[in-house]
């Protein structure tokens, strides 16, 4: 893939998309027409972004966070091909995408099926699918396999197809926060609230190795609890590197005093490399990406939020923008030139990473 | 020499009681009207146990959850084993128990800040100027305590910190009823013979002492000495009675019921002691005060005490010691309806609630309402000072008699409240 003219220290608002409850998780679906947002209210919201239409998913009765999606060689819709007349109004011009599958997890333990394009959607089929939280889904590069993970220590694959349990990993011994399909299709991750991520062979179930992000975990013996978790994870296209990101140097659980921290795994060697923040933020790393530039974007928060970018060569933090709310989680857009971010304050923004439009250009409003 | 502060004021009580193991010789001059009815209770021992959720256990994830509203979060609400009574999902084995249990869940103690709002659930009244209440402990221990009593009769069971004593929380009670902290759930410091000091060592040099002390006291007899004498008859009782103090000398298969962590052997401790006979005692776990991550921490902590305090329920019903006793789950205060922006929920004192067991109340009752999303009481609201009363009520005892010291009438609970007479059997 060609080089995209992106700088990161251009990133700014395009788009805001608002709901009136606070916001969970976020995704583009694999054409990149729409961001899907869950939120506190047990909802999924869908926002288009060639209409500014907004369409509520019902069904689950909790909190969803994973969303995956399965969907045919998707034709990505390029944000920067999109005409500015088609944004948020010229709803006659615009065809309905391919369909897809939505893929959620709610905390009450349940897998949801979706049909992502229908007007009036219900789950098309839902499994009980951990015992407690399901904290992530991910979907197999080949599109026939889902993976879950969550609060039972267990990481579980199902046929994206039907929901037909394939296997179970055990060995966690905390809540598996996160888990992500190696490019490659043949290898799995699945990281824990301890900061242990384990790489499985998908063929056989074995465990191949244990990585240490322990670095995320800490038993706050003040409060009597634990604190960690790898709460966002991606590898890079060509799967050399995954990212985890999550909280480090926890002084006070129970205020959130700790520092956002993304460790930089070389999939080779599972040496790590540790990518700060430049500036001394306090709160969580919730979502990270390693775009096909080459540096690595994570944003995260803890009353404000903060989108960070990194040279993963040196470690340094490049840019950071300022993110008016607490980021709580983070999508890049197929298309590589935008990032999406679920906001504790009920909004989601849409951020262009390309350069600036010319002077006067105010942001979308959705 | 000062004159006390506590109790009958005579220079006769200035010991010092951090010298002996849970006693001095307090004068009962000022409590006229209790030693009788201490007796009549040492026919038909009676106890009392806090459990003390430190930092403000959330309400909605505990007794009262609101699931699918504005401020319910995740978890479900649970159906328990009384019909049309649910509660969080976190607490499985208490729903089960709940046809033992008794929940309060209209309290409104509008205190929000950590000390004031415990000095308000410990002594069932706000902070004043000028004078300092009893803990409930206390209470506890002078109103139900025999003069048979070996141990202690007020315990503290603490996560960590310092074991000793803690004289100010018996207030104007006197030091004897001031509790011992066992810290981590250990012994009292200095409780066990030293391994160089063997037993017939230590029996000659008791002799010795008592040699000494009746030369003494042939020309030099006083209240003084009678109070050492007293002290150390009450201390060597302790010392008798150590392993009543080791949990650890309990049925292996106990500790697993309870749970092989630190809650789970503290309140295994507190059933030993309460069957000892000890009149109080307070078991505090840590910690909910959850501004940052409430739901995954209140995964955490409730875990670690539904299985301890749901045995320790079982527990006491087997042993036919579930009515005589008196068991209080509580906290300071409970956690905002409003989720904030970490997923935590801040201090709130306005609509929360107390879930209790045993003694004297009606098992399986719920008194009070929260509404739809528990940001206000709608029906029977009480404070600390409602529960204060009741907690010895349901001990059969009055809450509206007046201790009296140096003189001054003090009563028990705040008369501007009364027990919560819909919950007392």
């Amino acid at each position: 893939m060609p080089t995209l003219n992106i700088d990161p220290t251009k990133t700014r608002v395009l788009m805001e998309f608002k709901h009136g409850r606070p916001l969970i998780g976020c995704r583009f679906d694999p054409a990149g027409r729409y961001l899907f947002a869950a939120s506190e209210d047990d909802t999924i919201q869908r926002f288009d972004l060639l209409t500014g239409e907004k369409t509520s998913f019902v069904g689950p009765k909790s909190w969803t966070r994973g969303l995956a999606f399965v969907a045919q060689n998707p034709a990505v819709v390029p944000l920067a091909a999109i005409p500015a007349s088609a944004i948020a109004g010229a709803t006659t011009l615009v065809r309905k995408p391919a369909p897809f599958t939505l893929l959620s997890g709610d905390y009450h333990g349940k897998l949801h099926w979706w049909n992502g394009t229908d007007d009036a959607p219900k789950p098309t089929n839902s499994i009980n699918a951990h015992d407690g939280w399901v904290r992530a889904v991910a979907v197999s590069p080949d599109g026939t396999t889902v993976a879950t993970c969550g609060n039972d220590n267990l990481v579980k694959l199902w046929s994206a197809l039907d929901g037909r349990p394939i296997r179970t990993f055990e060995g966690h011994l905390s809540h598996v926060y996160n888990v992500a399909f190696h490019p490659n299709g043949q290898r799995l991750v699945s990281a824990d609230l301890k900061g242990t991520v384990k790489d499985w062979d998908i063929a056989t179930g074995k465990l191949v190795r244990d990585l240490d992000a322990k670095v995320f975990h800490k038993y706050d013996t003040g409060f009597g609890a634990d604190i960690g978790g790898v709460r966002g994870i991606a590898f890079n296209a060509s799967g050399t590197q995954l990212a985890c990101i999550g909280i480090t140097n926890v002084s006070n659980a129970f205020a959130g005093v700790g520092n956002p921290l993304t460790v930089l795994f070389d999939w080779a060697d599972g040496k790590p490399k540790l990518l700060k923040p430049k500036d001394a933020f306090q709160g969580t790393g919730w979502g990270v990406h390693i775009h096909a530039n080459g540096f690595v974007v994570g944003a995260g928060g803890g009353g404000q939020g903060r989108i960070w970018f990194w040279n993963p060569a040196d470690g340094a933090n490049t840019h950071t923008v300022t993110v008016p709310t607490n980021a709580r989680d983070m999508a890049v857009h197929p298309d590589g030139t935008a990032l999406a971010i679920a906001g504790s304050n009920g909004t989601a923004y849409l951020y262009t990473m390309t350069p600036a439009p010319p002077a006067g250009t105010p942001p979308k409003k959705a | 020499m000062e004159r006390c502060e506590y109790a009958c004021g005579t220079n006769d009580h200035r010991i010092d009681r951090r010298l002996f193991l849970g006693s001095a010789a307090a004068g009962l001059a000022g409590f006229a009207g209790f030693n009788a009815r201490a007796s009549e209770l040492a026919a038909a021992q009676k106890r009392m146990l806090v459990i003390f959720l430190s930092g403000g256990v959330s309400q909605l994830e505990t007794w009262d959850p609101k699931p699918n509203t504005d401020t319910g979060g995740p978890f479900r609400a649970i159906p328990t084993s009384v019909p049309g009574v649910h509660i969080s999902e976190l607490l499985p084995l208490a729903a089960k128990r709940m046809h033992r249990l008794t929940l309060v869940r209209g309290i409104n103690t509008a205190e929000d800040e950590h000390g004031r709002g415990a000095t308000i659930m410990l002594t069932g009244r706000r902070t004043e100027p000028g004078i300092q209440y009893p803990q409930v402990g206390a209470v506890a221990a002078k109103l139900l305590t025999t003069s048979t009593q070996e141990l202690p009769g007020h315990v503290q069971i603490t996560p960590g910190g310092g074991s000793g004593f803690n004289k100010d929380d018996a207030a104007f009670l006197g030091p004897k009823f001031a509790s011992v902290t066992l810290a981590d759930g250990k012994p009292p410091a200095d409780l066990l013979r030293p391994a160089v000091l063997t037993s017939d060592a230590d029996r000659e040099r008791e002799a010795l002492r008592q040699k000494l002390n009746a030369k003494f006291a042939q020309s030099r007899k006083s209240a003084q000495t009678e109070a050492y004498t007293e002290s150390f008859e009450q201390a060597a009782k302790v010392v008798a009675k150590a392993n009543a103090f080791d949990a650890s000398r309990e049925d292996p298969k106990a500790a697993d019921r309870y749970g092989r962590h630190d809650f789970g052997r503290h309140m295994l401790l507190a059933r030993r002691l309460l069957e000892q006979g000890v009149s109080f005692v307070k078991v505090s776990h840590t910690n909910y005060d959850t501004h940052h991550e409430n739901f995954d921490f209140h995964i955490e902590q409730l875990g670690e005490f539904d299985r301890p305090f749901s045995m320790l329920l079982d527990d006491l019903a087997d042993r036919g010691m579930l009515e005589s006793t008196l068991v209080v789950v509580m906290s300071e205060f409970g956690r905002t309806p409003k989720i904030n922006d970490r997923y935590g929920r801040d201090h709130w004192s306005k609509a929360w609630s107390v879930a209790m067991a045993g003694c004297g109340l009606k098992a399986g009752a719920v008194v009070g309402k929260t509404n739809a999303n528990g940001t206000a009481v709608t029906e029977r609201e009480v404070n600390g000072g409602h529960l204060f009363h009741t907690y010895f009520k349901a001990l059969g005892l009055d809450p509206t008699k007046n201790f009296h010291p140096a003189g001054r009438p003090i009563p028990i609970a705040d008369p501007k409240a009364s027990a919560i007479a819909e919950i007392l059997a």
